[in-house]
């Protein structure tokens, strides 16, 4: 292991040294600086005689007098059952004040990309015990499904209600027979003390702590090091999934402080950048995140990933949403006039969606009508929505008895089905219970996306003659 | 992929620098476009730049630890595919390594790096039954004989379009009947040619062809929208752009699955994972619709997911539509679905920015719209060399930042395509699928198509089609008003109109593709339920002339009913049709 005194250029969070012998791309590097701190960094750029450092811990105290010393080995991820129950920093070092880390095995972080073809189809439903959730954009195994929020909502809690309550409803009763544990890894990027000592409280007061693995980089931490916080969570992930045979639940926040480590790297290297002065190849960064989800054929474990983003000024189309929305199988929308409204956990379900629902429901899974009325709630909900515009220039008076029902609908949607608390648990047959009461203040020939054999078991008639003996 | 023997790499290079896909080599004797391997591990690259000594390569697999330094070894030939039985039910990466085959070598269900397959299975025997005889003579592209592939297709194997310069023939001096593999000589040429069952192409180059022609024949899709109002022809050129969410993949998996195509050839382009693992899963089991035979007889699969090489996400598209074009020299009509091409041009982006080129418009590379172009330019109805007609239909899903159609890749699409499926994020949002919006979307290929509609399903095909987009249409128009002053404040032909149009969406252009029944919806169909919106229009206008309020109208029992002949089975939808609009009648009837 060769040290060299040869740095030539610092700038941001890179620095350029001349090395006499090859140096792997990707390669781990540690500088010490002049006053004995050692910092670690990685090559991104290796060429004959001079090599670009990424430098995690940030630049500052490095000057053209630092040694620099090359490893010889990518970034490993030392990993083992043990962590469970630990509290790491960003680049995985324990800042719990527990006992050393021994690891089973030392891990590349940048994760192998999984077969298509060895890959299982997610189709076990989860059960949030949220209706917005659960109902209208089911979660299954080994989805990702990110929560799209801003500023000043409260996803940080809506994750934690999902944590606290996510459960597979058949192993509850069949007991775990096959032994696969649920565990929680948690990589925080860039988020503040406060938000950090949130869910840390969280975590211990429900004893979740014991059975997740906390990787904390905070908003002081250095910006670089937030680019390898998410692949140390999910090598860890991928070892306790398909060694340990771990159900893998992994929350990542907020990946907005990811993409801005991201955008700052490739600014200091002078890349040409894409949209927003993100870089170009953002999307294939955030899918070698995001597709490290999933299910294996005839493995046990699953990594089902929770990612959390701020819509920079609530808006959906900035490249971060953007991108991410691609990858990802879905997206849960907070929504900040549902907040302001008081729905607790506030989800607005119309631009939400997740794309694996179709096949974790259904007979067998959940019940034979929850597609079928979830479809009819969408829709209804959508025209009462379409019709509060109208409703703000006409008036109510002017709209015809149908259309007053759809306004009620929608109304009462958001206050009873939506709303729930943070705090409560539904199970599925409690939320397609609330689904059919809402949908019964409906007329039935309205209900043209559910089959006419639900209609006739769920449909609660009386009130529905209730409301014809209105007119 | 097509591999290189090990005597055919000679020439060595050394690693000058390295950064993600992009490598440099110095004295490497190499041309443009050859197959390089790169470093200790021999991984996959291919030459994208010379300049004076210096050599770029892109990797098609992971770089880490790569060093300056490691070796470089040419093929000496360009990135070509293996072109022979055994393609079909087979998923690939993008430089047409057989995912199976991999997860064997590998040993695990993660893609390691440095492992190399042939694209067909060598080993392999398939039963040869010659079409042609001793002393016969051939062209290139004749079909010498048969193999049976699948179930549902019979493989030709054809002289190779190298084997012989374009007009000249020669003479069959030996072929025989057996059990071979894909290496053993099936047939002798007299100019010494040995033709095997296996073919390589460089996937940049267009196989020879004789003649392109208009296309004439639909793709029936069973998509009621895409047969009804927006049909696209075998042969065609189509995009399907739309925000994520709207709906693009179940679009084109639609038509992967219910497309009246011999072959399907799909090519997942830096899409999800799981997506891929359902087409795995589900087309074994969904028989085809014409053959009723598994799907995945019929289909050959190309998988390059988001999160595997950005490099091999480039040739993808390439390798997918090189096996499309063998199977149209066969004389099979083939369409090929690429999704997504916006992840295809932004592979293109990424290597062309760490290549430092000059960008264009949004960080693009200024070759974008050329490359566009060749890839669409190289779908279309043909008559091969051998004199058999066959078609490529090319599908591309355009995945546009935000939603917003104004970018670089969807504009330089919609100037080749010439059919325009534009997915809508509020039509997704409030469940009507397929999210394809009617007033922004277009055919061009309706009037070229209209006498086989003609021909096959109805002779008022085109006049009722004109119709629906009227209604449709004016509802647009309407629906501004009624944002203004509510429906009510309209006078009662345009509510009447409104309610007609509602139908339209529902019953018509809706279509429940989780629906065993809806899913497919054949042309007489498709027509019939038209047909039927149609009546109610009729029946109701009449009766609003004769003075009957439109509120009573509206409230008959029989119209809702027309949203549900979607789910009727076929063989019933015709009948369930006439009940409904002889109760039309009646009820309408009753009212004056």
């Amino acid at each position: 292991m060769k040290e060299y005194k040869t740095i030539t250029e610092i700038s941001g969070p890179l620095v350029f040294a001349e090395v006499d012998e090859p140096v792997g791309y990707d390669e781990i590097v540690e500088i010490e600086t002049p006053d004995g701190t050692t910092k670690r960094g990685q090559v991104l750029e290796t060429s004959e005689g001079l090599v670009a450092i990424q430098v995690f811990e940030g630049t500052d105290g490095i000057n053209r007098d630092a040694s620099v010393k090359f490893i010889g080995e990518t970034l490993q991820m030392p990993v083992t059952e043990d962590l469970l129950g630990r509290v790491l920093d960003g680049s995985g070092r324990p800042i719990d004040d527990g006992p050393d880390i021994v690891p089973e095995e030392r891990r590349p972080i940048v994760g192998e990309a999984i077969n298509p073809y060895s890959r299982e189809y997610p189709e076990e439903f989860i059960q949030t015990g949220v209706s917005g959730i659960d109902g209208m954009n089911t979660l299954v195994r080994g989805q990702k499904l990110p929560i799209f929020s801003s500023s000043g909502l409260p996803h940080n809690e809506l994750a934690l209600q999902i944590a606290r309550q996510a459960t597979v409803p058949e192993e509850e009763e069949g007991d775990d027979e096959e032994g696969s544990e649920f565990a929680v890894i948690f990589g925080a990027m860039g988020i503040t003390a406060e938000e950090a000592n949130e869910f840390m409280e969280d975590f211990e007061r429900t004893g979740a702590l014991e059975r997740s693995v906390v990787f904390m980089n905070l908003a002081d931490d250095p910006a670089v090091e937030r680019t390898v916080t998410p692949r140390l969570a999910l090598t860890t992930a991928e070892y306790l999934a398909f060694d340990k045979g771990y159900h893998v639940l992994v929350i990542l926040t907020d990946m907005t402080n990811y993409c801005e480590a991201l955008r700052e790297i490739g600014a200091a290297r002078e890349e040409v950048p894409g949209r927003r002065g993100y870089p170009g190849y953002m999307y294939t960064n955030l899918a070698t995140i995001y597709e490290r989800a999933g299910r294996i054929k005839g493995e046990d474990g699953s990594i089902t990933q929770i990612p959390i983003l701020t819509m920079p000024s609530n808006d959906i189309t900035h490249p971060i949403p953007d991108l991410t929305g691609y990858i990802t199988e879905g997206q849960i929308i907070v929504d900040p006039d549902l907040n302001s409204k008081g729905v607790e956990p506030p989800i607005n379900v119309l631009p939400s969606l997740s794309r694996l629902m179709d096949d974790g429901i259904g007979e067998g899974l959940t019940r034979g009508d929850h597609g079928d009325v979830s479809d009819q709630l969408y829709a209804a909900y959508a025209e009462g929505e379409d019709l509060r515009d109208l409703v703000n220039i006409v008036g109510r008076e002017a709209l015809s008895e149908r259309d007053n029902k759809f306004l009620d609908f929608a109304e009462r949607f958001e206050r009873e089905f939506v709303e729930q608390g943070f705090d409560a648990n539904r199970d599925i047959e409690e939320t397609l219970e609330v689904g059919w009461d809402l949908l019964s203040m409906l007329p039935k020939q309205e209900l043209n996306r559910i089959g006419e054999e639900y209609i006739e078991e769920y449909y609660q008639d009386e009130e529905a003659e209730a409301v014809t003996a209105d007119d | 992929m097509s591999q290189a023997t090990e005597s055919d790499v000679t020439e060595d290079g050394v690693i000058e620098s390295v950064s993600g896909p992009v490598v440099k080599a110095v004295d490497l004797d190499a041309r443009m476009n050859d197959v390089v391997y790169v470093g200790h591990e021999g991984l996959m690259g291919e030459v994208i730049e010379i300049e004076g000594n210096l050599t770029t390569i892109q990797v098609y697999e992971e770089t880490s630890g790569v060093s300056p330094g490691q070796p470089v070894e040419s093929t000496g030939a360009p990135l070509s595919v293996d072109l022979g039985p055994g393609m079909l039910d087979t998923i690939y990466d993008g430089v047409q390594r057989p995912l199976d085959v991999l997860e064997d070598k590998m040993g695990s269900a993660f893609l390691d790096r440095g492992v190399d397959s042939p694209g067909i299975d060598l080993e392999r025997t398939w039963e040869f039954t010659p079409e042609v005889e001793e002393g016969d003579e051939v062209g290139r592209g004749d079909v010498l004989g048969t193999v049976p592939e699948t179930e549902s297709i019979e493989h030709k194997v054809m002289v190779p379009p190298d084997a012989l310069d374009e007009d000249e023939t020669a003479t069959i001096s030996a072929i025989e009947s057996g059990n071979f593999n894909v290496t053993e000589t099936v047939a002798e040429l007299d100019n010494g040619e040995e033709v095997t069952m296996r073919q390589e192409w460089p996937v940049r180059k267009q196989r020879p062809t004789k003649s392109k022609y208009t296309p004439r024949t639909p793709l029936v899709s069973g998509q009621r929208i895409l047969d009804g109002l927006f049909p696209i022809a075998k042969g065609g050129t189509a995009a399907i752009p739309g925000p994520f969410g709207s709906g693009k993949t179940v679009t084109q998996q639609s038509l992967a699955k219910f497309s009246d195509a011999d072959i399907v050839v799909y090519i997942g382009c830096g899409e999800r994972g799981n997506e891929m693992t359902e087409v795995i899963d589900d087309f074994p089991e969904l028989p085809d619709p014409q053959t009723g035979n598994p799907l995945m007889a019929r289909t050959c699969l190309i998988a390059n997911t988001s999160n595997m090489p950005v490099a091999a996400r480039e040739s993808c598209i390439y390798t997918g539509i090189t096996i499309a074009e063998y199977y149209r020299d066969m004389g099979y009509d083939v369409a090929l679905m690429a999704d997504s091409t916006s992840r295809w041009a932004e592979a293109m982006r990424e290597i062309s920015s760490r290549l430092e080129e000059m960008p264009g418009e949004e960080g693009y590379p200024a070759y974008l719209a050329a490359r566009l172009a060749q890839f669409y330019e190289r779908a279309g109805y043909y008559e091969n060399t051998n004199g058999t007609e066959g078609s490529i239909t090319a599908i591309g899903a355009v995945s546009p930042p935000g939603g917003d159609f104004s970018e670089p890749v969807t504009q330089n699409t919609l100037r080749i395509v010439k059919t325009f499926w534009a997915l809508d994020a509020d039509l997704a949002e409030r469940r009507h699928f397929p999210a394809i919006n009617w007033n922004e979307s277009y055919s061009l290929y309706r009037d070229q198509l209209d006498d086989w509609f003609l021909e096959n399903v109805a002779d008022d095909w085109p006049e009722l089609r004109q119709w629906a987009i009227d209604v449709l249409d004016e509802e647009d128009e309407l629906q501004e008003i009624v944002q203004l002053v509510g429906k009510d404040a309209l006078p009662e032909d345009q509510q009447l109109t409104l309610e007609v149009a509602r139908y339209l969406r529902e019953a018509y252009l809706q279509q429940n593709g989780l629906d065993e029944v809806d899913r497919y919806s054949p042309p007489e169909k498709t027509y019939r339920i038209l047909q039927g919106i149609k009546s109610f229009n009729d029946e109701a206008f009449e009766a609003l002339d004769a003075g009957v309020p439109v509120e009573e109208i509206q409230s008959i029992e029989a119209a809702p009913r027309l949203n549900r002949i979607g789910t009727t089975p076929d063989d019933e939808a015709d009948e369930f049709v006439s009940e409904i609009e002889e109760n039309l009648t009646e009820q309408l009837r009753e009212l004056y």
